[in-house]
Order: structure tokens, then sequence, then C-alpha cells
């Protein structure tokens, strides 16, 4: 009998090692023969630990279960949620990128390709390099990051590129709040985002690769690492990928506590030792990238997409989602909901709908106030704003960004102000320094939301001035999109900013 | 009461420099191996590092500063961390900062009088849909509350 217990952080977090321990000690006891597979997280986190028992070929899901409750699992005598693929959070979605995420064993190779996986990089070494960026362009894929920019132009420039030798870099320093899809995929199928990078490299003749992993990940770092030497051990990475006669490896890059390395330039920098500082462009990292060769630069989830997109072709992949906005999308549900987690759809569910209906709302149970979308450089939404559809130009034009997709949702005990006070502060942390009015004018917002707060009316205006020149005159998104959380909160929930003034008049 | 550790030797450290002088880029890999020995990146690295990389002290300096996760000093035997990022800040991460510092009797990065433990901030541990999240050494603990944390800081002996 097959028990699946997960691994994944978000699972540890809520004590399936100890379930996992349990399981194996009750088993004995009942002198059962269980063969216990850690697997990754299915993304239904309220749920976690969530074990699955293998009953008649179908997987039985409990959850979330305590180590008190194995006993009666284990004697049928626990209540089931019924086979897990069944569920509404399952049926509800359209997984292509997370699509063996939760359901394989990470460091299983055969258990990867029992599953699809590897097709994508076989189809992709019988096709020249140019037929491989063709592929990746046709799909529509645009970057997950954040930025959305078309990931096969950024391939096409990297291929044309003369040089003696090129990069793959994954950007793996996923910092947003609310977001955790990458963690998820490296942790829960790491063998995905190397497949990924070794086609990216077929495509564009880059021989060596780079994953950026954040220190904050400390068990995504050792299965990523486990996952190299599998895959290395399998032909998969080295000098004949898969006996196609190209070469291509990888290793594991660890940051070191510093959000502004996941804009592309600054982790470029803090690759090559120096301080994680942000590069002016041009030079675009696709023609003097990493050591100033040219370098593909891709967050994880766009390189873990690009498997199926190889493995069920362009067309497939591009026949999900709304208008320019292709395919789907892991979306992060988090902060104060009732079902927290990893919900992949194609572009164009309406806001509300994955609030309301998706996560059932708050977790306290009290009303919504604002949703923050997009990590700590996103704005706030208000429930007024709920038919925006989930799609990059949809929320550009609700003023607003889908970043790397993370909807954090707050209950109407959240202070605004507070909020748009900390994403200076933050700012001010995080800043690296390059430009003015980043490094000196988050510093400054605080103390103007400081005066906001102790009912200084025209410090509104100066706040919404340094805005603007934050987000005019700073060259990352770090400086530049401060502004959004920042006005989003002023704008969108004026009562917050006015309460302290109207008490004391 | 900072970590018994011995001082390192200009040998011990050289030894460590050149096991990651291979990598392209080996600094950041340099200075986390010198930190996973010694629990912090000593003042008598930085020049043994600057030789070996063909680059000036200061720029040493310069990098290790720049990244939260370099220390000079080394840390208490075991390091909390707790997120202050928006997801966990929205299930109470605030207010539970401000009790355990207080219990602490410490400020952010600070450590108890008995060396026990340094608390530190972290924005974001990935794991924003279990808040309040927290991490003790590398081992992640999710919906952390009053009596969890307590649970934690007891067992890391502050």
């Amino acid at each position: 009998m097959r028990i699946w217990v997960p691994r994944d952080s978000a699972a540890k977090a809520l004590g399936a090692d100890a379930v996992a321990e349990a399981v194996a000690v009750e088993a004995a006891a009942r002198g059962l023969d269980v063969q216990i597979v850690r697997n990754g997280t299915r993304g239904m986190i309220w749920l976690e630990p969530l074990v699955e028992v293998e009953q008649d070929g179908v997987r039985i899901g409990y959850g979330p279960v305590s180590p008190g409750d194995v006993p009666a699992l284990l004697d049928g005598k626990m209540r089931s949620l019924g086979p897990v693929e069944d569920l509404d959070w399952m049926q509800r979605q359209d997984r292509l990128t997370f699509a063996r995420v939760g359901v394989i064993d990470p460091l299983d190779l055969a258990d990867y390709e029992a599953h699809g996986g590897l097709a994508g990089l076989r189809r992709a070494i019988a096709m020249t390099g140019a037929e491989i960026v063709a592929e990746v362009t046709g799909s529509g894929l645009r970057g997950r990051g954040g930025a959305g920019f078309p990931t096969g132009i950024k391939w096409n420039t990297v291929l044309n590129a003369e040089a003696d030798r090129k990069y793959i870099v994954c950007n793996a320093d996923e910092g947003d709040s609310g977001t955790f899809a990458d963690r998820m995929i490296m942790e829960g199928d790491p063998f995905c985002l190397i497949e990924g990078m070794a086609i990216a490299g077929l495509g564009v003749g880059a021989t060596r690769g780079y994953v950026y992993l954040r220190s904050e990940y400390p068990d995504a770092i050792a299965v990523m690492q486990a996952a190299l030497r599998v895959a290395r051990g399998a032909g998969v990475l080295g000098p004949d990928v898969l006996g196609s006669g190209t070469a291509f490896d990888m290793e594991i890059r660890v940051g070191a506590g510093a959000y502004v390395c996941g804009e592309e330039t600054s982790l470029l920098n803090s690759m090559e030792g120096k301080r994680g500082v942000v590069r002016a462009k041009p030079p675009l990292p696709a023609l003097e990238g990493f050591l100033g060769k040219p370098t593909v630069v891709n967050n994880v989830l766009s390189l873990a997409t690009v498997p199926v997109i190889f493995e069920k072709g362009a067309a497939h992949y591009a026949g999900f989602g709304l208008g320019r906005s292709k395919g789907t999308m892991p979306i992060q549900i988090a902060g104060n909901v009732k079902r927290g987690g990893l919900f992949e759809t194609g572009f164009g569910m309406p806001l509300g709908d994955l609030v309301n209906e998706v996560a059932g709302g708050t977790a306290t149970g009290r009303p919504v106030k604002a949703v923050q979308v997009g990590g700590p450089l996103g704005a706030y939404f208000h429930p007024d704003q709920f038919d925006t559809p989930f799609g990059y130009e949809a929320f550009d034009r609700a003023g607003g960004l889908i970043g790397h997709a993370g909807v954090v949702v707050f209950d109407d005990s959240a202070d605004l102000l507070k909020m748009a006070r900390f994403a200076m502060e933050f700012c001010a942390v995080e800043s690296c320094g390059k430009c003015t009015p980043c490094r000196i004018g988050a510093v400054r917002g605080v103390e103007t939301i400081d005066r906001i707060a102790q009912g200084d009316a025209d410090a509104i205006a100066l706040l919404a001035d340094l805005c603007e020149t934050m987000k005019d005159g700073s060259l990352c998104a770090l400086g530049g999109f401060t502004p959004f959380p920042v006005m989003s909160a002023l704008e969108r929930f004026p009562d917050d900013f006015g309460r302290q003034r109207e008490a004391a008049e | 009461m900072p970590n018994p550790m011995p001082a390192p030797t200009e040998e011990e450290i050289r030894d460590i420099v050149a096991g990651q002088l291979h990598l392209e880029g080996p600094l950041l890999p340099i200075l986390h191996a010198v930190q996973r020995s010694f629990g912090h990146v000593p003042q008598a690295a930085l020049g043994v590092i600057a030789e070996a990389l063909n680059i000036t002290r200061a720029e040493v300096h310069g990098v290790m500063s720049f990244y939260h996760d370099f220390r000079e000093v080394p840390a208490g035997r075991h390091v909390v961390r707790i997120c202050r990022a928006e997801a966990c800040q929205a299930m109470g991460a605030d207010a539970l900062a401000a009790r355990t510092l207080e219990k602490l009797g410490t400020a952010w990065h600070g450590t108890t009088a008995n060396g026990a433990v340094t608390v530190e901030p972290v924005y974001c541990l990935g794991l924003c849909a279990c808040g309040p999240a927290a991490m003790v050494d590398n081992r992640v603990v999710g919906h952390v509350d009053d009596a969890k944390m307590d649970t934690l800081l007891s067992e890391a002996g502050a």
C-alpha cells in the first residue's frame, strides 16, 4: 500500500514530518506493508498535512492530519475527503505547469518520466535552435516573474547573439510576499525546472545554467541539489544531454537575503560576486549578461512551463488564457483566507471569484477589506474592483499589476495607512542604493506617511509627488513600483488616511 | 554570549577559500562557506579573500555588508526568523513579533542574554498560505501563535 505524505515546506511547517514518522511507526506496529512517498504539495495548504492513501488505484485524501490521527487513518476510521483529484479545488484548475506537483515523488526520475517528463526535452533535441525558440514564441509564454516580457523574444535575442559562451540563468529569488509557486515547483517537481533549462540551453546555444536560489528556502535548495545529482547520473545533464551530442550542465547559487537580487541585473551582479546593485539597461542581459556573455534570465515558472509547451505543443498552451495573456497562471492565494494555496488556471478569472469562491473569503470570517496582488510592489485592490479579470493588460488598466500572481487578502481589521508605511519601510530596507529617489525617497516616504498619520493633511500632496519622483526616477521595479501599494492604499482607502485628522479636529 | 567557537586560523580560512575558487563568480559561495564553518565572517577572512580574488579588502567588505545574511559577529546558538511580510501581517504577524521581542527582552537582530537565541526579521519564507510563519535555524513553522512560539523558544533554550 502506498501512502503519500508531502515534503513541501508548507506541509512540513504544519507538521508533515511528524505525521510521516507516525505513519511509519503505526504501520510497522500493525504489520502493514506500507510504502511512504514524500511528494510535493497539491497546493491545498489549508488541508496540509494532506495524506493520501492508495485504494484500488485511486488516491484518497485525508487532512489536515495530525500524528494523533494516524492510528485511525490506518485502521480506516478517519473520515476521508474522497479522491483528491475529484476535489472541487483540483477540478476547477487547468494544471499545466503544476501537473506533476503533489502527484509524483520529486526525486524519482522514473516517476517523472511516467507522468510526461522528458518528452518535451526529447522533442526539442530533434529540433534546431531556431525551431525551439519559435515554439516558445508561438506558445505566447510571457515572463512569469512579473514583467510579463515575451519569453520567445528574449530567447531569440540570445540565439542570435554571437559569443563563445552563453548562459541560462534561472531567477529563483522569489521574494514577493504572497508567492510560493517557485518554491512549490522546486520542492515538488525539480526535474521540470531542470528540463526547462536544458531546453532553453539547446534553444539558444548555451551550455551552462545557474539557478539563483534564495537562502530563505533551505528545503528547496536541498531538493534541487539532490535533483541535479540524479539528473547528472541519468545523463539528462552533462556533456551529452540524453544522447543529443550537446552539452548542458547547471549549478545552484544561493542568494544572501537581498530582495533586490530578484531584479535580473542585480541578480547577475550578485552572481558575479558583486554588491547586488541594479545595472542600467542597455546593454540587455540577453546580449551582455552573466560575466558579460549573452544570458537568458527567466523566472522559475517561465522555465518550468517550457517542458509542457514542448510536450503538448505551443498551440495547446496558447489555447488557454485571455487575449494577449496566453496560457495558464499559477495563482497563489495567501494571507487571511479560508482556503489558501496554489490555483493554476487560464488567465481571465475575475479577482472577486478567486477571493470569494476559490479562497472562500477570510480565515477570520470578517469582511474582505483589501487584496494586494503581485507582492510588496503590487497595488491594493478594493472589493469594488473585484470584477477585474486576472491578466496582464486588465490589471494594468485597473492601476495594478499581477507580478508573480500572489494574491494576499486582508480583512477589515487591516489599516491601509500602516500597509503603505510598510511598503516604504520595506523599500528603504531593501533598496540597493543606486537610485536616489528609491534610496532616499523611501526613507522620506516613511516620514511623510507618519506626518499624515499625525493629521498633517498637507503631507498627502507631498506623498503623491514623492511617489511620482520614485516612479520616474528609479531604474528598477523596487523604487519604481513601491508607489503602487502606497498610492493605491491612499486613493482607494482614504478613510485610513483621514481618520486621525478627523479625530483631531 | 556568542557561540564558543575558537577563532579560525588564516590557514583554515585559506583552505575554505581555495575550495571555491574554481567557480564562476566565487565571492558569494566563499562568504557562505566561511560563515557555514565559523558562524560568521571574521574580519581576518576579508584580507585572505581579497588576496585570493585579487580585489581590495574594501570590495570584499562592500559585498559582505550589502547582504543581510552575512554576519560580522556570531549569532546565538539558534536563530529564530519571524516573517514580517504582508501575507503574514494579514494573519497577525506584527503582534506576534512584538510579543516575542518583548518576551526575549531584545530588539530585532538582538540575542538573548543567555546567548541561546538571535531573533531576526525575514521578508517571506514562502509560507504565505499558513502564516504567521517562522523559521528556527532551518526548520519551518506555520500558523505560529503565542503558544507555538513559546514552545519553539523554550526548545531553543531562550
